[in-house]
C-alpha cells in the first residue's frame, strides 16, 4: 500500500485514542472538558445520582452564559436561570471545577472564553455540551459539541466514544475584498454546499485567505462548522496562533511553553495528505452575505434578490422557499437590502470578540441609529467588556444609540428572557436563523457585525461597502 | 440507562421538510432547569403542534389521527440539524417516538438519539421517499415494521428495505448498554494513557499551576 501523508485529524486523533473498540471507533482523551450553565449542573447532578465521581476536575471548567441575563447588574435573570447558577456555583465547588462566575475575568460566553484564557490550545480535544463547540477547532484544536449523555460519559471518565468522521478541506484562496469578513466567507460557503453539505465530516479550513486571518477570524470560521453539517471545524495552527496564545492565562509558559510549540508544529497536515472532500472557494467574488430564511444555507449577497419560488421548477426545493418566505414575511425576486429591520443584535460566540466590536463601532462612530430600530452589543466575555471599555468602544456605541450589555449569550439563542418579538425582524451576528431561535415567530438575518451596523444605522438591511469607510 | 430496542411495529408519520433543526424539535425556554424529565413530550414540535394562541394546529400531521399514535418518524434530509440539546431526542421519546428514519441526520442529535435507545436509521432518499408514500396511501392506518437484528424496514404495503448500521451501536441498542459503565470498565486504561501523555504532552495536564 502506499504510504500517503496524514490529515490534522488523524493526527490529533490517533494522539488521544485510548482503546480502539472497533475500526472506526475509538474511546479517545479528552484534554478540556467545558461546562456552562444550561447543562452543567444537570451533568454534575447526574454523575451523582450515578454514585461517580468527576474523573478529572483539573481538566473541566465552569462558566454562566446562556440562562443569565445581560441586563445591567444581570436584573432580569429569570428565577430558574438563578437557579441553574447557585447550581452551578454549589456542584463546580463540590467537585473541585474551576468557575469563572458572574463580574469575574473570565466569564463569558463559553467559546469565547476558552481560547481567551488559553485553554483552548492546538492539537487538544476540547468537548463541551453545545454544538458551537467547534469554534475552538480555530486554534487547531478538535473541538465539538456534545449532548448530555456524554457529557456525563466526560465527566465520569474524561473520555468519549466517537467515530472516526470523513475530512473534508475547504480552501478559501485569495484576497478578501474590502467590508467582506470572516463570517461572509463562511456564510458563502455554507450557501455553496448547504447546511448538510459537512454532515459527518470533520472540516479542516485551508488557502490563503484563512493564512491571512486574524485568530479571532478563525474562531468565526470554524464557529459556523455546525451550520454546515459539521461538528469539527479546524484551521492549522501557525505562527500567529502561537503569539495569540503566548502569555493567556492558561497557556504553558517557559520551558513548556516551547516544548508546546514544538510539538504543535507538527499538526498542520502534511502536504500530500487526501481528503475524502475538497472544495475550493475564491474569496475575490465573496461580497457581504445576509441570510433571508429559515436555514443559514438560505443565504445572499446583500446586493442580491431574494429567491422567488415561482422561478424553481423542483416541487420540494420550491414549497422550502415558499416555507421560509412565508415566515420571513419576505417576498420572492425583491431586492434584500432596503428590508426595514426592528432589532439589530451584535454579539453571540460567532461574533462577539474584541475585533467583531471594533468592527462595528467603526461603522457606527459618529453615526445613529435609526428611529424606531433596538440595537444591542453584547461583548462575548467579561474580559472583552473590559479591553473594549478601555479602548471606549462602549461610548461609541451608547453615543450612536446601541445598548451596551453584560457579556453572555443573550438573544441568541433566547433562553434569558431576551428575545425578539413576534413578527419583527433582526439582523444579527450570531450563527443561527432557525425558525423561533430569537423568540417565537421572531425574523433572524444574520450578518457580520459590520453589515449588522450598517443596517442599525440604516433603519434596513444594508450594505455596509455603501458606507463610505 | 437506555432501554433496549430490538424489533416495532408501529404508525408511521412522514414530517418531510428539509432541515428541521433541532430548535424546531423543542424550543429552549422549554430546557431551561434541572427537573425537566417528563415534562417534554407536550412540547416537541411545539411551533408547528399549536397555533399561536396555544390550540393544536389541525394540519401538522402528530395532531392527525392516526398519526397522533406514531412513534416512527419518517423525516426529511438533514432532521436534527443545529444544537446539541438532548432535549430534542427527550421531547421526541416522551411523545412515543421510538425509531426515526430518514436520509440524514445532524451528527450530534444522531449519537443523542443512541444514548436513549432511539433508533434512527439512515437510507437512501428513494427508500424514504417510497415509505412516505406507502404511508400515505393508507393514511396512515398501514404500519411500518423494523427488524434491528435482521436490519429490515416493511413498509405498510409489504415492500422490505434493509439498512445499514455501525455494528457496536446495534449492539448497544439490543442490549440496552450504559456506555458510562462500560468505558469505566476501562479505568486502568485510562489511567495508563493519561500518566504517558502527562510526560508526552504536560501542558495538557497542568492545569493548575499555570494559572
Ligand atoms: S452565543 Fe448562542 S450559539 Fe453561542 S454558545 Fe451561546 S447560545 Fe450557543
Amino acid at each position: 500500500m502506499q504510504k500517503t501523508g496524514r490529515t490534522m485529524l488523524a493526527k490529533i486523533w490517533d494522539q488521544h485514542v485510548i482503546a480502539r473498540l472497533s475500526e472506526d471507533t475509538d474511546l479517545l482523551h479528552i484534554d478540556r472538558h467545558l461546562l456552562h450553565d444550561l447543562g452543567g449542573s444537570r451533568g454534575l447532578l447526574d454523575l451523582k445520582s450515578r454514585g461517580l465521581k468527576v474523573h478529572n476536575p483539573e481538566l473541566t471548567f465552569a462558566t454562566p452564559d446562556h440562562a443569565l441575563s445581560t441586563a445591567p447588574g444581570r436584573a432580569g435573570t429569570s428565577k430558574i436561570g438563578l437557579e441553574l447558577l447557585a447550581a452551578l456555583r454549589v456542584e463546580t465547588s463540590a467537585s473541585g471545577i474551576t468557575l469563572f462566575d458572574v463580574d469575574q475575568p473570565g466569564q463569558g460566553i463559553v467559546h469565547v472564553i476558552g481560547p481567551e484564557l488559553g485553554l483552548s490550545l492546538p492539537g487538544a480535544t476540547i468537548v463541551c455540551g453545545d454544538s458551537h463547540t467547534c469554534t475552538h477547532g480555530g486554534l487547531g484544536a478538535l473541538a465539538f459539541g456534545i449532548g448530555s449523555s456524554e457529557l456525563t460519559h466526560v465527566l465520569a471518565t474524561q473520555a468519549l466514544i466517537q467515530r472516526r468522521p470523513k475530512t473534508l478541506r475547504a480552501r478559501f484562496e485569495g484576497k478578501l475584498p474590502l467590508g467582506v469578513t470572516a463570517k461572509d466567507m463562511i456564510l458563502a460557503l455554507i450557501g455553496h454546499i448547504g447546511a448538510a453539505g459537512g454532515t459527518g465530516y470533520a472540516v479542516e479550513y485551508a488557502g490563503s485567505a484563512i493564512r491571512e486571518l486574524p485568530i479571532e477570524g478563525r474562531l468565526t470560521i470554524c464557529n459556523l462548522s455546525i451550520e454546515l453539517g459539521a461538528k469539527m471545524g479546524m484551521v492549522a495552527p501557525d505562527e500567529k496562533t502561537f503569539e495569540f496564545l503566548r502569555g493567556r492565562p492558561y497557556a504553558p509558559k517557559g520551558e513548556m511553553w516551547d516544548l508546546a510549540v514544538k510539538a504543535w508544529r507538527e499538526l498542520p497536515s502534511d502536504a500530500d495528505a487526501v481528503f475524502d472532500r475538497e472544495v475550493v472557494i475564491d474569496v475575490t467574488k465573496i461580497i457581504p452575505q445576509v441570510t433571508w430564511g429559515i436555514s443559514p444555507e438560505h443565504v445572499i449577497g446583500v446586493d442580491g434578490k431574494i429567491p422567488d419560488p415561482k422561478s424553481v421548477d423542483d416541487p420540494a426545493r420550491r414549497a422550502a422557499i415558499e416555507t421560509a418566505l412565508e415566515y420571513m414575511g419576505l417576498q420572492g425576486g425583491a431586492p434584500i437590502a432596503g428590508t426595514p429591520v426592528d432589532w439589530v443584535f451584535i454579539g453571540s460566540c460567532t461574533n462577539s470578540r474584541l475585533s467583531d466590536l471594533r468592527a462595528a463601532a467603526e461603522v457606527a462612530r459618529g453615526r445613529k441609529v435609526a428611529a424606531g430600530v433596538r440595537a444591542w452589543v453584547v461583548p462575548g466575555s467579561e474580559n472583552v467588556k473590559r479591553d473594549a471599555v478601555a479602548e471606549g468602544l462602549d461610548k461609541i456605541f451608547v453615543e450612536a444609540g446601541f445598548e451596551w450589555r453584560e457579556p453572555g449569550c443573550s438573544m441568541c439563542l433566547a433562553a434569558n428572557g431576551e428575545v425578539v418579538a413576534p413578527g419583527q425582524r433582526s439582523v444579527s451576528t450570531s450563527n443561527r436563523n432557525f425558525v423561533g431561535r430569537q423568540g417565537p415567530r421572531a425574523r433572524t438575518h444574520l450578518a457580520s457585525p459590520a453589515s449588522a451596523a450598517a443596517s442599525a444605522i440604516a433603519g434596513a438591511i444594508a450594505d455596509v461597502r455603501m458606507m463610505g469607510r | 440507562m437506555p432501554k433496549p430496542f430490538d424489533k416495532l411495529t408501529a404508525t408511521a408519520a412522514p414530517i418531510m421538510r428539509s432541515n428541521i433543526d433541532t430548535d424546531v424539535i423543542i424550543r429552549i425556554e422549554r430546557l431551561v432547569g434541572n427537573s425537566i424529565r417528563g415534562t417534554l413530550g407536550k412540547w416537541a414540535f411545539g411551533s408547528l403542534r399549536y397555533l399561536p394562541d396555544g390550540s393544536e394546529n389541525p394540519e401538522f400531521i402528530l395532531n392527525r389521527e392516526p398519526y397522533r399514535e406514531a412513534e416512527i418518524l419518517v423525516t426529511g434530509p438533514n432532521f436534527g440539524c443545529g444544537s446539541s440539546r438532548e432535549g430534542a431526542v427527550w421531547s421526541l421519546q416522551e411523545r412515543g417516538i421510538r425509531a426515526i428514519i430518514g436520509s440524514g441526520f445532524g451528527d450530534i442529535f444522531f449519537a443523542n438519539c443512541f444514548q436513549n435507545g432511539i433508533l434512527p436509521i439512515i437510507v437512501d432518499k428513494a427508500v424514504v421517499d417510497s415509505l412516505a408514500a406507502d404511508i400515505e396511501a393508507t393514511q396512515g392506518a398501514g404500519k411500518v415494521s423494523i427488524d434491528l437484528e435482521a436490519q429490515s424496514i416493511v413498509s405498510p404495503s409489504g415492500k422490505q428495505h434493509s439498512f445499514d448500521i455501525d455494528p457496536r451501536r446495534r449492539e448497544g441498542l439490543l442490549k440496552g448498554l450504559d456506555e458510562v459503565a462500560l468505558t469505566l470498565q476501562r479505568d486502568n486504561e485510562i489511567h495508563a494513557f493519561q500518566a504517558a501523555d502527562r510526560t508526552a504532552r504536560p501542558w495538557i495536564h497542568s492545569t493548575r499551576t499555570s494559572a
